[in-house]
């Protein structure tokens, strides 16, 4: 650990993260990880409200959609039931993918707390991958009751839910648990250039509402909306998982998304390296 | 008698019209924050336009409510969540925040009424965009329904809407009282701001008898959002409107006594 005590060797004026090794990264995340459950559990009455906050959005959709199919009523290829199962599991996803960094960057480079960040001799993207993770772990033990909850108190239709389909949507949502933590890590980036970032965070998850999936499935959305939906990266995040967990999707139709999945997040991980290396050639810290 | 209430009555004005004069110097100085919220408002009100449309894609009616029905309960949606932004909830925001690092000592000292004060302190005129905005869909939706509105709906409109906002800034209050004794809460604030902007924009009626209790009597969104909206809509009966009057009165009497509740317990940051 002696040389990493050296803080911020810098190449070219930006800094280079390239010398810390496999297992020098291996021991940084096992650290990183119980500190930041240390500091979930100790928070954990905050985790518990965030936690309550995540049901309330699928909760409403299960209630309108509900109203909307009737009972024993279809909407587009879905029924009551399985609209709760639907948002039930969109819970779950929405849980495991989302990240909350595109709020905290701002404040990092408004208070100057970035600067640390940059100093250590590794991408401040571990800790954030770390923190996430770990907040994950922590949540489901609320998110995991919840969606059981959702789905017995308002008659949800599991019966298409086999090993084989959890099994496929296991994959598919670690490629969007990825996917949407690279995009969005991106996203959070922007702060570098705006100090204002509501509106284009506001922005971001307006159109992540419908094209995603959240807001309602893609079959219910209007025949255009979902053509723009399909050739975006948002179903992938979201939607896909959730449609292979339900049975929606099968054999080679799971296999092309895990394909569309990968494509995405490769283009993702090459923006993320574009947009990176100009954020940190262009951040000043607050002060300086 | 009545002078010295007059005097108490003059005096509370003036405090509410200084604290909005000091916001209205803050817009001046920060202007690009009217532009974003126009901005932030623009994109929320298309988002809300837009899940609309693909509900009434697949239906004509959602629980008895039509397109422009909801359209109406849309526009009180925004209005109410303007007034909250534009006083309460920053008010709040900054309270919890001096009880937490202490300098709530400072408004405790001064001479006025403490709960006013307390509730007044911070005024955002941005959140006036979304009041506009409120205002604006809320006649689309009404001339969009057809037929005239009686002059006596419009009454009916105002006063649900006035005790819509006062038991909604009781509950508030109330909520936020609570930080006298858990000091970090900002969060539960969190799960309010979540429940109005996800459950307050669909009308009540739609959900399930014991949700809907809770959102009626727990998380008073019902009489906040919805009331108002059927007063515009036809649907107002008179118990309602009893209901949304006494609620208001027991939710403000109930908040009043809860602070000054707190207040006795409060020993300060430094005692």
């Amino acid at each position: 650990m002696a040389e990493q005590a050296v803080a911020g060797p810098t190449t070219a004026g930006r800094p280079d993260f390239s010398r810390v090794s496999w297992p020098a990264l291996a021991r940084y995340y096992r650290g990183e990880f119980s500190a930041a459950t240390a500091n979930n559990l100790a928070y954990r009455g905050a985790v518990a409200i965030w936690v309550v906050t995540t049901v309330i959005q699928p909760l409403v959709s299960i209630v309108v959609w509900r109203t909307v199919a009737g009972p024993g009523g279809q909407v587009s290829g879905y029924s009551s039931a399985e609209f709760v199962t639907y948002f039930a599991i969109t819970m779950l996803v929405e849980h495991l993918t989302f990240i909350w960094l595109m709020w905290e960057f701002e404040y990092r480079i408004r208070t100057g707390s970035m600067s640390p960040l940059l100093l250590r001799p590794i991408h401040p993207i571990h800790k954030d991958v770390c923190d996430n993770l770990s907040y994950k772990v922590i949540g489901l033990l609320g998110v995991v009751p919840a969606m059981v909850l959702l789905v017995v108190g308002f008659g949800g239709d599991v019966s298409d839910i086999g090993v084989a389909q959890v099994l496929a949507f296991l994959l598919a949502l670690l490629l969007a648990m990825a996917l949407r933590f690279v995009l969005e890590w991106v996203l959070a980036l922007s702060a570098f250039w705006l100090t204002k970032i509501s509106a284009l965070n506001n922005l971001y998850f307006s159109v992540f509402l419908f094209l995603g999936g959240s807001f309602a499935p893609l079959a219910v959305l209007p025949e255009a909306v979902r053509a723009v939906a399909l050739v975006s990266p948002f179903p992938w995040m979201l939607a896909f998982p959730v449609e292979v967990a339900m049975g929606r999707r099968s054999g080679a139709d799971v296999l092309v998304g895990y394909g569309v999945q990968l494509l995405w997040l490769g283009l993702a991980l090459l923006l993320l390296r574009l947009v990176w290396r100009r954020a940190v050639r262009r951040y000043s810290a607050v002060g300086a | 008698m009545a002078g010295p209430l007059l005097d108490r009555v003059g005096h509370d004005a003036r405090i509410v019209a200084t604290y909005i004069s000091l916001g209205v110097v803050n817009l001046v100085q920060y202007r690009s924050d009217f532009v974003l919220a126009v901005v932030n408002g623009l994109i929320t009100l298309v988002t809300q336009l837009l899940a609309l449309a693909v509900v009434f894609g697949q239906t004509s009616e959602l629980g008895g409510w039509s397109r422009h029905d909801l359209l109406v309960l849309v526009g009180v949606h925004f209005l109410i969540g303007g007034l909250i932004g534009l006083v309460i909830r920053p008010s709040m925001e900054t309270m919890m925040e001096g009880i937490r690092l202490g300098t709530f000592d400072f408004t405790l000292v001064k001479p006025a009424d403490s709960q006013l004060l307390a509730s007044v302190q911070v005024v955002r005129p941005p959140a006036l965009v979304d009041v506009a905005i409120g205002v604006g869909v809320v006649v689309w939706g009404v001339g969009g329904r057809g037929g005239a509105l009686s002059a006596g709906d419009v009454a009916l409109f105002l006063l649900t809407l006035l005790c819509g906002t006062v038991t909604i800034y009781s509950f508030v209050l109330a909520l936020s009282t609570m930080a006298f004794w858990f000091v970090r809460l900002d969060n539960v604030l969190a799960i309010f701001q979540s429940l109005f902007g996800q459950a307050g924009r669909w009308p009540v009626t739609i959900f399930p008898g014991w949700l809907r209790l809770l959102l009626t009597f727990a998380v008073p969104l019902a009489f906040a959002v919805t009331v108002p909206s059927e007063a515009l809509t036809g649907r107002l009966d008179l118990a309602t409107t009893l209901g949304a009057v006494a609620l208001a009165a027991v939710f403000f009497a109930a908040a009043r006594w809860f602070w000054f509740f707190a207040l006795r317990r409060y020993t300060g940051a430094s005692a």
